[in-house]
């Protein structure tokens, strides 16, 4: 995509299909000759760990798929006979639905380390906001195929958070009615959350593709953050990048099997191996801990739809982050008060996922308040002021300048 | 890995003794951790164990309780009770089920190994009405359907511990936890005060009593010991391939562990002319 291919392939064929349809010359100037930044840390690795991630979802998925059956009457029971009589079924259930998880660790770890080196900054605006973008789909599609076993927090999780749309003034209850298909979670609404489950991978797969050819076109962000300036800065994606995030891809799988195999129940909930019961509403309504931040944002705030908007805002905030952050310097190495910022709302959000989780009463809301208040301030307050008035530390020359400075 | 895990909690629970508190805020008692054969790394459902504890859910439990996710063939899979393919037809034929014949007259006949075990009331609302009015709810899933609230930093800790039984904890807790109400505890009409059940009032009347079920294994005939048997019996019944999930963990850890280590020594090589 970079024209930092040389490919010439050997074999007279292979020369004859390259001159109609350059795909060698593609792979091998996207995944082989490509040039990343050689100060690359071992955060930088989580990009390929969650392409990885998506490959499992979609496969297990492909495969639960050809034995579960979208009906309200069978849709608990086909799952457990997954569990009990397909072959591998339970490994199978429990790598797919502890996958949801781990895609979600790496997914957030990428966007922490995105925020701490910078890598939304110009000339990677763009490449942001599709990861924003990706980000949202992840969190529709993991919502949607929640619902999908059909047990009691199946039911009530989409019952709630279907209900947000109630919150839109004049039409919402009739958006709401739409979505379900009826008056209420039932039948119809199983079937469109499968369609919708299905489908939604694949339209992530697209933006992941957008995603990666906008970074081949802008480079990869690096520690030092700043550009690469000579060949003395890059190595080759393969074999560096390759063997280097293999390694992590892999360790990164040892943390998966750890829960499929020892503890896949471990972040789900017991109340969703009770088949779901339109008359009975469980004691707590808690989302999957993914959501658990959002959902703190969600009842911190005393009105439905400006609760709905602040949830949403949340998320929606993150696309802005060029411009929010005003700041000539990427990377937090270099900017010792933003490091401690960083760090402060880093804390916040683990905060709020911890509230997210506690029952909305007493000091768990004013604490959800402060956080919130805190979330959208780190926004809206900080980040453009500190572009203003922090003093930066001064930056390396070049990366290989970092690189030989630092082990010096 | 008891021992171990035993010294983990020990060490954070003197370092963050606020954590009993959350756990008494749902106002039920912690259920006490009890030893299962089939917990940790290398757990193992424990045969003699889930031989009795069918035993008393066929002899007590199964008068009320269905358990229609889990067939007869399955007490003759590997890792269940180790029951031959001819004792759990045996046992299937014991059952009277309800079927078609030829001619579409509702018959009887005897069980079979592929059919689930058969629920003793025709529907719920016939179940719910020979209760007082409240279905016994199917036990298919329950050990993995029930738990209690960990707290920090407990929730944290499992992870590393493994501690997974929230579940059979909970029901053996909730078997033994029959108690008299305190004195200013109404009592509601067909309610059983129980410790653990939340809000103590469980409309199930104490179901096991001394000497109630006859084993032929010589183990004890107590109810602390029938409500162990039967909990593990049910945490089989929920997840069935338990056994086979850890033995495959296991060979899956240890070859990720190798392949992560020849590859970070590839990786040292592969860079050592960059750095």
């Amino acid at each position: 995509m970079h024209g930092n291919s040389t490919y010439q392939p050997q074999s007279k064929i292979g020369q004859w299909f390259e001159k109609r349809l350059p795909i060698g010359g593609l792979i091998h100037s996207s995944f082989v000759a490509y040039p990343t930044p050689r100060n690359l840390n071992y955060w930088w690795t989580f990009g390929g760990i969650l392409s990885f991630m998506l490959g499992v979802q979609i496969i297990t998925g492909i495969v639960l798929a050809m034995h579960y059956t979208p009906h309200v009457d069978l849709a608990f029971k086909s799952v457990e006979s997954i569990m009990r009589d397909v072959n591998y079924g339970w490994l199978l259930r429990y790598l797919h639905s502890n996958g949801a998880s781990m895609f979600f660790i790496a997914v957030y770890i990428h966007i922490y380390r995105g925020m701490y080196y910078g890598s939304y900054k110009e000339p990677r605006e763009v490449l942001w906001i599709l990861g924003v973008i990706i980000y949202l789909l992840m969190m529709a599609t993991g919502f949607l195929g929640y619902t999908l076993p059909w047990g009691q927090m199946s039911f009530w999780g989409a019952t709630v958070i279907t209900n947000f749309f109630s919150a839109i003034p004049g039409v919402g209850e009739t958006v709401v009615t739409w979505l379900w298909g009826g008056y209420a979670v039932g039948n119809p609404t199983l079937n469109r959350f499968y369609s919708l489950h299905y489908l939604l991978p694949f339209v992530i797969a697209g933006v992941v593709v957008l995603h990666v050819w906008a970074l081949h076109v802008s480079g990869q962000n690096n520690p030092a953050g700043i550009e690469p300036k000579s060949e003395r800065d890059t190595v080759p994606f393969t074999p560096y990048a390759t063997v280097k995030d293999s390694f992590m891809m892999v360790a990164f799988c040892i943390l998966f099997a750890w829960f499929v195999f020892y503890m896949p129940n471990y972040l789900g909930h017991a109340d969703n191996y009770i088949v779901a019961n339109p008359a009975v509403t469980p004691a707590h309504i808690v989302p999957e801990w993914y959501y658990l931040p959002f959902y703190a944002i969600l009842r911190a705030v005393p009105d439905k739809l400006l609760g709905v908007l602040a949830m949403f805002g949340s998320i929606a905030i993150l696309a802005f982050l060029p411009w929010l952050d005003t700041s000539k310097v990427k990377s937090a190495r270099y900017r010792p008060l933003y490091k401690q910022f960083f760090w402060l709302f880093f804390a916040v959000c683990i905060g709020l996922g911890w509230l997210g989780a506690k029952p909305a009463e007493g000091i768990y809301v004013v604490l959800s308040r402060i956080l919130t208040i805190y979330y959208f301030a780190h926004f809206i307050v900080v980040l453009p002021l500190l572009g203003i008035f922090e003093k930066t530390k001064p930056l390396p020359n070049s990366i290989s300048e970092s690189v030989l400075g630092s082990k010096a | 890995m008891t021992t171990q895990r035993i010294l983990i909690a020990l060490t954070l629970a003197a370092s963050l003794s606020a954590s009993g508190a959350a756990h008494a805020a749902e106002g039920a008692p912690v259920p006490p951790a009890q030893k299962w054969s089939f917990a940790g790394p290398f757990g193992k459902y424990d045969q003699g164990q889930l031989q009795r504890g069918f035993k008393i859910y066929k002899e007590v439990c199964a008068s009320c309780h269905a358990m229609s996710l889990v067939s007869f063939r399955n007490l003759a899979e590997p890792g269940g009770p180790g029951f031959s393919a001819a004792q759990a037809a045996a046992v299937a034929s014991e059952y009277k089920i309800k079927d078609l014949d030829d001619k579409g007259e509702v018959i009887e006949r005897p069980g079979r190994p592929a059919d689930a075990f058969p629920a003793p009331f025709a529907n719920d609302r016939a179940a719910a009405a020979a209760n007082g009015g409240v279905t016994p709810p199917d036990l298919s899933t329950m050990a993995k359907a029930r738990t209690y609230e960990r707290g920090f930093p407990w929730f944290v800790i499992d992870i590393f511990t493994q501690y997974q039984e929230q579940g059979p904890d909970y029901i053996t807790a909730l078997l033994l936890g029959y108690k008299n109400p305190p004195k200013d505890f109404v009592l509601p009409p067909g309610g059983n005060y129980n410790e653990y059940f939340p809000g103590h009032v469980i409309a199930m009347p104490p179901p096991l009593s001394d000497g109630q079920v006859t084993y032929d294994d010589g183990a004890p005939e107590t109810v602390a010991q029938y409500a162990k048997d039967v909990t593990a019996f049910m945490m089989w019944a929920a997840e069935p391939h338990l056994v086979q999930r850890k033995r495959i963990g296991f060979q899956v850890m240890i070859f990720l562990i190798v392949l992560s280590g020849l590859l970070y020594f590839t990786k040292k090589k592969v860079w050592s002319a960059v750095h």
